[in-house]
Order: C-alpha cells, then structure tokens, then sequence
C-alpha cells in the first residue's frame, strides 16, 4: 500500500534535502517513487531490511567497489551504469557468474533529483542488461560539501564457474597475455570533461559489463590462468599486480598494444602514458600459450571482444619486473604508476 | 622539459585564439606568441599557447633524409627488416 | 599523430641505429649530456640506448624544471596557500614535490590548502576572476619554453585589473645552467650537448655559440622525438671524429637561429634577470632565472606576501649534484631504489619521470638488477 505523501516527488526541479535520509516519510517516498521504481524486482520488493535469496550451488564469490567520480556523467556512461559495471566485472574476473549487487548511495544536500533519477535509471538500465538485479540498497544524506553529489558502492555476489581456477597469482612462464580491445578510453573519457583540461575527443568511456565475454571464454578456454580488468592505473598497474602475485615477469610488445589514435593523442597533449589510463570494460587474460589463439577466437567472437590481440608474454623473472619491447627493437620496463596520473606540462 | 606536440589549425576564433586539431582531439589554444597563422598550419603546442609555427617543408626534409640514411644503412647490408617507408 | 608518429617509426630507427654503430670510432668514448629531460623521456621510454654502441654514454643533465626547483621554492607556495589562504595555482608536474615537512602541494591539499593545478596560466586567470574575493597566486615554473605564456598571462592580468591575481615566479634559464654545468671545479667529462628541442624554438639557437667557441663543445638542437635523438647523436658523433665544435640544428622544423622574437619580445617587457638563483643539485648560479620587471611589482606574490624562500640543503648521501652533472650514473647513488624512489623521492633527479634518477628507476633498471634466470625469454 502505498503511503499517504502529500507532494508527488519534484523530479524536474526537486533536490536532495536531509530529510530524505532521516528516516522518515521524505525517504520513504524518495525510495519508492525513485530507487523502487526503477531497480524494482522481487527481492527488492520484499520490502525488508535484507533480501531472502534462494540457495545457490557452488561456491560463492564476493566483491564490492565504491564509486566516486567526476563529473556524475561523463561521455559513453555516468556513475550508474559504472556502478553496476564495475562490481559485476569484479565479480566475473574471479571466474564466477554474477547474481546479485547490494548498492548504497552516499547522496549530497542539494544534489538535483533529476540527476538522482537519470543516474538511477541508468543503474535499473545497466543491471537489467546483465541480468544482474539490485537485490537489496541503502541511502543516506549528508550536508552539502561532504560529498561530491552521490557516492554509490555496489556490492556483489556469484558462483564460481565449475572447473575454472583463475587468480592473480597463477600466471606461468611462457604463458600469453591477450587483452580484449583497446586501452584508457574510460579514463580518457572522464580527463575530456573535466572543467579544468576540457577539450573536444571523439572519445566515450568503455564502461560495460563482461561478465558474458568472460563466461564465453571460459567455455572455449577453460585453462585460462588469470583475469582482470584494467581499472585504476591501468594496464601498468594491472600487469604489475600480477607480476607480484605470480612471482614472476612479463614482456610486452609495444606495438601490439591498442590504444586508440584520439586516446593517444590525448595522451601525448597531457603528458600522460595511456598505459596508466583506466578501461572499464577490458579485460586482460592470461593463459598457456598453446591455447592463447583459442581464447583470442573467443574473445574476438563477442561484441565486446572484437578487437582482441595479443599483447605480450609471461616470463621467469624473479624480480617481477614488467617490460617491454619497444617499437624501437629497444627494451624498457613498464612500471607502476607513482602518484596519480597528473596532467603534466614537462 | 616542455611537453609540446605539433597539431593542426582548424579555425581561427576571436582575438589571438584558434582550435587545434591532433586526431580528433580539439582545444582552444593561444597565438599571442605567434603571427600570421592560418588555418591548415600546424603550430607546436605548450601549455594552451602555439609556441612556433612547424615548418612543413622542413618537417619533409627531415624525414627524407631520416629514410636516406636508413635506406644507405640496408644497402650496406647491417639493418635489420626489409620495409622503410 | 602528423609530425609525430613519422618521427617514431621503428625500422628507421634501427636502421639510424645500425649507421651510427657503423659510424663510431670503436676505440673512443662518447659522452653526451642530453640537457633536457624531454630528450631523457624519449631515450628512456623507446628504449634508445639499446640501439647505441656502447661506446656512447648518455649523460642526462638538468633540463626538468620540477627537478631543479629548490624545496625551498615549493615552502614558500605552501605557506602561501596555508598561512596566507590564497587559491594556489600550479601545473600538475609539481604537485607531488616533496617540501620540508614531508609535505607536498598534494598533502598541503589534505590539510586544507587550496590548490588547484591548472593546464595553461591562463587558467589561473580565470581562477582569479571567479574568485575576486580571493588571493589567487599562480606558481610559475619552467625554462624559456614556459616563461611567455606566462608573460601573456601576466600583462593579460594588468590590462584586466586583475588584483588579486599574482605570480610566484621560479622561470629559469638554459644557457646559464650548461654554463654552470661546464664551469664545474675540476671541469666536466663532456664531449658534447644533446641540444634543448622547445627551449630553442624560443631563444633560437644562436645563444648556444658559446659552448661550442669558448669551450670547444658541438652542441645539435634535436626535436624531442625518438628519431630526432638519434639523428643528433650521429651529427655529436661525426663533428667529434672531424675535431669540430659547432652549433648544428637537426629541429629545423621548429627552430631557427634567432628563435621566436614575439615570445622573446613578450618575456622581455614583464622579466629581468634575477642576479643569483639557486638550482636543485647546481646551487647558486648567477643570471640564472627570471623575476618581475619593477612595472609588475604588483603581481609579484614574493613583494606581496611575507613568505621569503628559505634554503633547505639537499640530503646528505643525495648524489644528484654529481649526477646532473654527468659525473655518476644514478645507480651508483647510495641511495637510489631504496631510501629514494619515485613514490618517495629524496633527491631532485628522482622527483618527476624526467629527471635522470626516475627515468633510470622506471623505464631502465632491469638493465643493472640481478639478470633473470631466463627460461623462455626470447
């Protein structure tokens, strides 16, 4: 039954105030009208405290990622649909199939509804498309200032793929590293819109879920070793993770790695290497070289994989460094970034 | 030191001002160090200025003696590959 | 990328690579001090040294203005932005400097400063104008190729009447720190320059005469290209075997010998000299750097606010001075990859990707480590 609100909720001109965190009848409304209305689903319409799931088989894999971004919409994506994203592919890179999210919303005083409303909507969107619901959420209120307009974190779960053993430290040498199209679009998306460097790029973030590219992988090449997806710092900082966890090294070659020419323009106007530039929606994959044309066929048989190459090799290094053949014939090493990646003038 | 890249004029806006274009990437730069730019020149870069026009005739020459170089290098028989553009 | 990716491409370069092993004498040394960090990025990212016969020793100099500013200098901008709450604009290059305190610009930001890095001076401009309650400093780095943009920005603001707009001003120039350089006691091992690519295209290449007249060092302005690099390496290499020192240009794309009058014209209104100025790893070095003309005073943040630069000497097992100038190599620093590293930066060298130290540490040290126990490496 619905409650008695006295003001339909004022998604043209309406903001956030505190009272849609108090508890009271505001964030009653705001959840009904807004987050139900959108995500709505059978769990979520419980209407309790938690979800009831019904049991699953297998092991259950767990993950969860907080977003914070700026600005809330950005070309090719916003918070939203990143959001859904971004927990689903840490749930899929573990080799399990996703779900269920949780989400819980961090709202700003003053944030606009009507952005609420978009971001939400692209959320229901995104998670739909997956097939992947929000089962169960939360939302607070803080004053204006102690936060950037929404904080969403997602939580998910999944069951491990039969028969599939990935991590991050069971990369081998001599085993090839493939990635599943090209990278730093995402980061390079945001950097575009970003008051302060603003500049025109045909480029659109690559946010996506891949837990489907993944599962059709799995299925033609289930002795993939280790999947990730190059978020922040990149392919660098991805590359390096696993060099550390496997206790070993990796050699890239320069020129098979994709970039886009807009990206690495940008890159070059910036004073950034796109190799430090987070993807939202690539995955890096690393299995026995005997299989590694198998696996590029799979990728490269999903929308989201088309562009797949081959990037590089694992080797024994015990110093784990992670290297690469230059365009040149020369040799450097790919390291982590320091800091941030700050724009830079020289 | 200086980061700088070569990209082309597009447009001319307004007082000392044009777009730049480097594949597809546009931005709005200054020309208040450099005279007499037309759209289709390229101008080198730095910091939101045009710091120089590049000189295309010289950029060509350049690269024509680069490929010379290599390509007497392979004659002589201690180049790797065979393609030079 | 036009004019870019042509002067990137691989075949030529071995090729390039293969002529200058040909071309070097294999019974002498060449040592080489690329001046600027740009060349120092481009040689360590492509991998350049590899296609070099050994015989060539790079020696990478000071050219990274971030790797050259005095802790002291990133003091002053944090008191201006802590003690005096202006609105601190910089690049983003020196936001992770290291300062006394274990503070940086970025830290400084934790405990409330407010600094905004901005792409161009004029951005600090429009900084100022959206906040005309508000003291905006602008901290200015960077050698001739950085100092006209900031002149515009500067007489931009006057013709505004900007007032609360002003310049922390740390512009420094190249001809005098290669003048330090081969003025060092006990002179300098050094056959000849890698000269600068954008410095030049702003003060041409005629200033660089004196190196190669009065020391008797060839000096070749290169593009900050991979292949530009090696193609001047190949003009140091051929004018040491004839026994000349000349100035020659392989960047005639962008540079000629009297460089870009309008900018130079620009800097001259708004600067004059400064009589000393210290440098990171150089010390002192007289007519070194730039401040205000008296003009400009006004937009001047060192006559505005109270915050003098106090000298902070550099730490004591720190080898950067030796190593920018040529001197050692950064892995023979006591300190470097352990109590120095790019996170965690002790000396100048080691402070932005340009200096030689982090450009060794991350692009290069695999070279030096331990050799892997190499299994299937091709």
């Amino acid at each position: 039954m619905r409650l008695p609100h006295s003001h339909p909720l004022d998604l043209e001109h309406g903001r956030i105030d505190l009272s849609h965190g108090a508890g009271g009848r505001a964030m009653a409304q705001l959840i009904e009208d807004l987050f139900a209305r959108e995500l709505g689903n059978e769990f979520l319409a419980q209407g309790d405290d938690g979800a009831r799931l019904p049991a699953c088989t297998g092991p259950l894999v767990m993950a969860t990622d907080a977003h914070v971004v700026s600005p809330l919409f950005f070309p090719g994506g916003d918070i939203g649909c990143l959001s859904v994203h971004g927990t689903i592919n840490d749930v899929a890179v573990m080799g399990a199939q996703p779900l269920y999210l949780a989400a819980s919303f961090v709202l700003e005083e003053g944030l606009p509804l009507a952005g609420l409303a978009r971001i939400v909507a692209s959320m229901a969107a995104a998670a739909r498309a997956a097939g992947v619901p929000v089962v169960t959420g939360d939302t607070k209120v803080v004053e204006r200032g102690k936060a950037d307009g929404v904080f969403i974190t997602t939580t998910g779960v999944g069951v491990r793929l039969a028969g599939i053993d990935v991590s991050g430290a069971n990369a081998r040498p001599g085993d090839a590293v493939l990635v599943s199209g090209p990278l730093g679009d995402h980061g390079m998306a945001i950097m575009s819109v970003r008051e302060n460097l603003a500049f025109d790029a045909p480029i659109v973030s690559d946010t996506a879920a891949l837990h489907g590219l993944i599962a059709d992988l799995l299925a033609a090449a289930p002795d993939v070793r280790v999947l990730r997806d190059p978020t922040r710092g990149g392919l660098a900082a991805t590359l390096n993770e696993i060099a550390h966890q496997s206790g070993v090294g990796i050699v890239l070659d320069e020129a098979a790695i994709p970039v886009r020419p807009a990206v690495a323009a940008a890159c070059e106007l910036l004073g950034l290497d796109p190799l430090d530039i987070a993807s939202e929606g690539r995955l890096i994959a690393i299995c026995p070289a005997a299989g590694a044309e198998r696996a590029l066929a799979a990728l490269r048989a999903h929308p989201l994989g088309t562009e797949a190459v081959r990037i590089g090799e694992v080797i024994a290094d015990e110093r784990r460094f992670v290297q690469m053949k230059t365009r040149f014939g020369g040799r450097r090493m790919v390291d982590w970034l320091a800091g941030d990646a700050l724009p830079r003038i020289c | 030191m200086c980061l700088a890249i070569p990209a082309m004029v597009v447009e001319l806006c307004g007082k000392d001002e044009a777009l730049v274009d480097l594949d597809g990437v546009r931005k709005r730069i200054s020309l208040a160090m450099v005279d007499d730019v037309a759209v289709g020149d390229y101008v080198i870069v730095h910091v939101g200025f045009a710091l120089q026009k590049l000189d295309v005739g010289e950029a060509e020459a350049t690269l024509a003696l680069l490929r010379e170089i290599a390509r007497a290098q392979q004659a002589a028989g201690e180049a790797g590959p065979a393609e030079l553009p | 990328m036009k004019y870019v990716d042509d002067f990137r491409d691989g075949t030529v370069a071995r090729a390039l690579g293969a002529a200058i092993r040909a071309g070097a004498r294999p019974d002498r040394e060449y040592r080489l001090m690329e001046f600027c960090g740009g060349h120092t990025h481009a040689i360590s990212r492509y991998g350049i040294a590899d296609l070099l016969p050994p015989q060539v020793r790079l020696v990478h100099g000071p050219g990274c203005p971030v790797c050259v500013l005095p802790v002291g200098r990133i003091d002053q901008a944090i008191r201006l932005a802590l003690e005096h709450g202006v609105i601190l604009c910089t690049y983003g290059d020196t936001l992770r400097v290291p300062a006394s305190g274990r503070l940086s610009l970025l830290r400084a930001k934790g405990r409330g400063a407010d600094v905004r890095m901005v792409y161009s001076p004029l951005d600090a401009l429009q900084v100022a104008r959206a906040n005309p309650a508000r003291e905006v400093v602008f901290l200015a780095i960077g050698f001739e190729t950085t100092t006209p943009p900031t002149a515009v920005a500067v007489k931009q603001a006057r013709a505004e009447g900007l007032g609360n707009f002003s310049l922390l001003c740390n512009h420094v120039l190249t001809p005098a720190a290669m003048h330090a350089i081969l003025a060092a006691p006990g002179g300098v091992r050094l056959d000849g320059f890698v000269g600068p690519a954008h410095v030049s295209t702003v003060i041409g290449s005629a200033p660089y005469e004196p190196f190669a007249r009065d020391h008797g060092k060839p000096v070749v302005i290169a593009g900050f290209e991979p292949l530009d690099v090696m193609r001047a390496i190949q003009m140091l290499i051929r004018q040491i075997d004839d026994g000349r020192a000349e100035v020659e240009n392989e960047f005639t794309r962008a540079v000629t010998a009297e460089g870009n009058r309008k900018a130079q014209a620009l800097v001259a209104e708004v600067f004059e000299l400064r009589d000393a100025f210290e440098w990171r790893g150089l010390g002192t070095v007289p007519a070194s750097a730039l401040r205000l003309r008296p003009a400009f005073a006004g937009f001047d943040a060192e006559a505005r606010f109270a915050v003098p630069a106090v000298p902070v000497p550099d730490h004591r097992a720190c080898e950067c001075a030796a190593i920018l100038r040529g001197e050692k190599r950064p892995q023979e620093c006591r300190i470097f990859g352990t109590a120095c590293t790019p996170d965690n930066p002790v000396g100048s060298c080691m402070v932005s990707s340009e200096g030689a130290c982090a450009a060794h540490y991350t692009y290069g040290r695999f070279r030096v480590e331990a050799a892997p126990t190499e299994t299937t490496r091709t």
